[in-house]
């Protein structure tokens, strides 16, 4: 294949994987900057995000679409809710330490991960895209689902940023991010937040698993490479700052597809890491953190 | 992948406190229970313990489920038949997590701590190969079914066998001839980058060789990948066939990719069906496959010229005419491999009463009892079909099949015969001592 097309193949599967990376990632970065956790846990959200999208599209008969798109409101608000109690009940009692917090969503890492392989089972399994549209270009076809992918991503992840900035909401979440204890003395109520984030952060993580699981499927060790390359994002990218978190996605996503079509997937990974390391010796905060007051 | 690096993996931690501690309690037993020397003198009529390592968890955990199935079907039928030697099969199981470390932890658990007599049933061929130390070390003879070729390389040890499956240079030589002569001529190669899929990568080119066709890309794809359209770039366009070969979960999006990427103007296919064990072959976006070709090692459809055998065997595992579990069509069964469970548990009850096996002591008998077998005809104990066994390697040699995807089954188009995949020996386990 010549290079312009090679690079076209290359640019769109990098695109693919960044924008489910940054929906993904935001979740990650979302919860580490208001409420300061570290939740490994997080792929595994991913992943029963995956497996309830799997379960809802076939538990609806008729049009894959009609399944789909029930995947996408049903199993992310799932997720949300076992989030939700998952910070009721352990993070909490917590009371949110640092160190407990990365022990206690290791743990959920594991229970959830095991609960899946058991009601679930050790297979993968596929869902129907809502549509299946083969795009021919002169050199090869490609998926027109994959690029729907990536504009959904888009408007989700702008979405999520006019919530942020422009809503009460988001503003609330900002001001505890900012300082707890002085959102606090202005009458916040600084543990709902928390759990309310926590579930968002879960729920974005399921919304990125329900758009990819008609490409790759459902299976109960597929959040394991989401949350790492979330780790190198997030880390990239800056903890706890969204703009970062997008800008490291692409990149990472990009330089991934880019790298891995030209050289070897490994090297990709090798890069991904080497980045990492360079970004926490030379700028510890990341590329568009904030140093810590 | 994080749990790869063991980063996050805290159960290693507690499963080796627990080991020792159950290693402290087993000895202080030991110690002051005379009853335990009483029960040694009883031995020959206590059960003989099987340990099964088993991938319940982890990549394998598919091929688990159901070779844990067969092989508790094998086992009953010995035991409703009079057990081996008249003594009853017990099957203690324990699950390596599809992990070669804990493979070799396991082999140890088995023969320390159990105290099982023999360790069966490993399929993945990293787990085999970081299991095989363990079971050389502690003496306790290791039965396979895992299709791979480092049982007969001769670079594992005298304790390791494979005598219910054929191993992956056989398969590849004896189907090498249909390949060049059905599909055709200039074959791309794309396997996973691990033992399994080196011994595709080392024996295809040689094979295809012999028969006129060459090998004109190589294509290795790191086991976790979960994205396929980036490789296709690499497949040249004179292509006529791709020979797959991809194990893990991910493999319906290898299908499906390919697909998307040539639409109906592909390359004829070539694949071994490890890809698609334990998933339904009329899975959405495996529509591409349809007649594309397969190994398989025993048909996962009923064909019509089934044995009563082969019959009576899928009636006792629980798998209906399609392969799948009966009453669940959703739940299909590993059923190119796990034919090898079945007919390792008879070849081990064959070589136990050849041995007149009494227990642990008699383990090295037993290895020179496995050696001595030649073939296997036939029947209820052989129902995949006759195999021959090579006593100095270790391994067996069966027939294969060659089936077409077709109206959403596999049909059998081709039946290699054993003699096509025979080969030189590449070593002699026997040399070796016991």
């Amino acid at each position: 294949m010549h290079f312009g097309p090679h690079l076209l193949l290359a640019a769109l599967e990098g695109l693919v994987t960044s924008a489910v990376l940054a929906l993904t990632a935001l979740g990650l970065s979302l919860v580490f900057g208001v409420m300061r956790i570290v939740n490994v846990a997080h792929g595994e959200f991913f992943m029963l995000g995956a497996v309830l999208a799997w379960a809802i599209s076939t538990a609806i008969s008729g049009h894959p679409a009609i399944g789909f798109v029930a995947a996408l409101v049903i199993a992310p608000l799932l997720v949300g809710l076992v989030a939700f109690l998952a910070e009721w009940l352990v993070l909490r009692r917590l009371n949110y330490n640092p160190e407990g917090t990365i022990v206690a969503t290791i743990g959920m890492l594991y229970i959830i991960q095991q609960l899946a392989l058991t009601f679930y089972g050790p297979e993968a399994r596929p869902v129907e895209p809502p549509f299946n549209y083969r795009i021919l270009l002169p050199w090869f076809g490609y998926s027109g689902y994959k690029l729907s992918v990536i504009a959904a991503s888009a408007v989700l992840l702008v979405i999520t940023w006019l919530v942020l900035t422009r809503t009460k909401i988001g503003l609330i979440m900002r001001a505890t991010q900012y300082d707890r204890e002085t959102a606090q003395a202005f009458g916040i109520p600084v543990e709902r937040v928390y759990a309310g984030v926590f579930a968002i952060g879960a729920m974005l993580a399921a919304i990125a698993a329900v758009l990819i699981v008609p490409i790759s499927q459902a299976h109960y060790l597929m959040g394991q490479d989401p949350l790492l390359l979330s780790f190198i994002v997030v880390i990239i990218g800056g903890l706890g700052s969204l703009r970062g978190t997008v800008v490291a996605a692409i990149l990472i996503g990009l330089s991934d597809g880019i790298v891995s079509v030209f050289f070897s997937p490994t090297l990709a990974k090798i890069i991904a890491t080497l980045v990492v390391a360079m970004v926490l010796v030379f700028r510890p905060q990341g590329l568009f953190g904030t140093t810590p007051r | 992948m994080a749990d790869k690096n063991g980063f996050f993996d805290l159960s290693k931690s507690t499963l080796s406190r627990r080991t020792a501690l159950r290693g402290i309690a087993a000895g202080a037993g030991l110690a002051l229970a005379p009853g335990f020397v009483r029960y040694s003198q009883a031995q020959s009529s206590a059960p003989i313990k099987i340990g099964f390592q088993s991938h319940r968890t982890g990549i394998g955990a598919a091929y688990g489920r159901w070779y844990e199935k067969t092989s508790a079907a094998a086992v009953k039928a010995i035991n409703d038949a009079g057990g081996i030697g008249g003594r009853k099969v017990e099957l203690v199981i324990e699950d390596d997590g599809t992990d070669p470390a804990r493979g070799a932890e396991v082999v140890g658990k088995f023969a320390k701590q159990h105290k099982t007599d023999i360790v069966f049933g490993t399929l993945f061929s990293h787990v085999v190969i970081g299991s095989a130390p363990a079971a050389g070390e502690n003496k306790i003879p290791y039965f396979v079914v895992s299709e791979g070729h480092h049982v007969a390389s001769t670079k594992l040890n005298r304790y390791v066998f494979q005598p219910g499956i054929t191993d992956v240079k056989s398969q590849i030589q004896s189907m090498a001839p249909w390949i060049a002569a059905n599909a055709g001529k200039k074959v791309t190669q794309i396997f996973p980058d691990f033992a399994f899929g080196y011994d595709h990568r080392d024996y295809l080119p040689a094979a295809l060789k012999a028969q006129g066709a060459e090998v004109i890309a190589q294509i290795a794809i790191p086991p976790t990948e979960s994205s396929f359209t980036k490789y296709f770039p690499q497949i040249p366009a004179e292509t006529e066939v791709i020979y797959h070969v991809m194990v893990g979960p991910a493999v319906l999006t290898f299908v499906k990719e390919l697909g998307e990427f040539y639409g109906s103007q592909r390359p004829q296919l070539f694949g071994f069906i490890d890809s698609l064990e334990a998933v339904d072959i009329n899975s959405p976006g495996l529509e591409f496959l349809d007649g594309s070709h397969f190994w398989e090692g025993s048909p996962r459809y009923a064909q019509p010229d089934d044995s009563a055998a082969q019959k009576a065997y899928r009636a006792a595992v629980g798998i209906d005419d399609n392969g799948a579990a009966v009453g669940d069509p959703k739940d299909v069964s590993t059923a190119a491999h796990m034919f090898g469970c079945w007919e390792t548990l008879y070849v081990v009850k064959k070589a136990m009463e050849d041995a007149g096996y009494k227990g642990p002591e008699d383990r090295a008998k037993l290895v020179e009892a496995t050696e001595a077998l030649k073939e296997f005809a036939e029947g209820p104990e052989h129902p995949q079909g006759p195999k021959t066994f090579n006593g100095k390697i270790h391994q067996c040699f069966g027939i294969q099949n060659i089936s077409k995807v077709e109206g959403g089954k596999l049909k059998v188009v081709h039946k290699t015969k054993i003699e096509d995949g025979l080969y030189e020996p590449e070593g002699d386990y026997t040399t070796q001592a016991l």
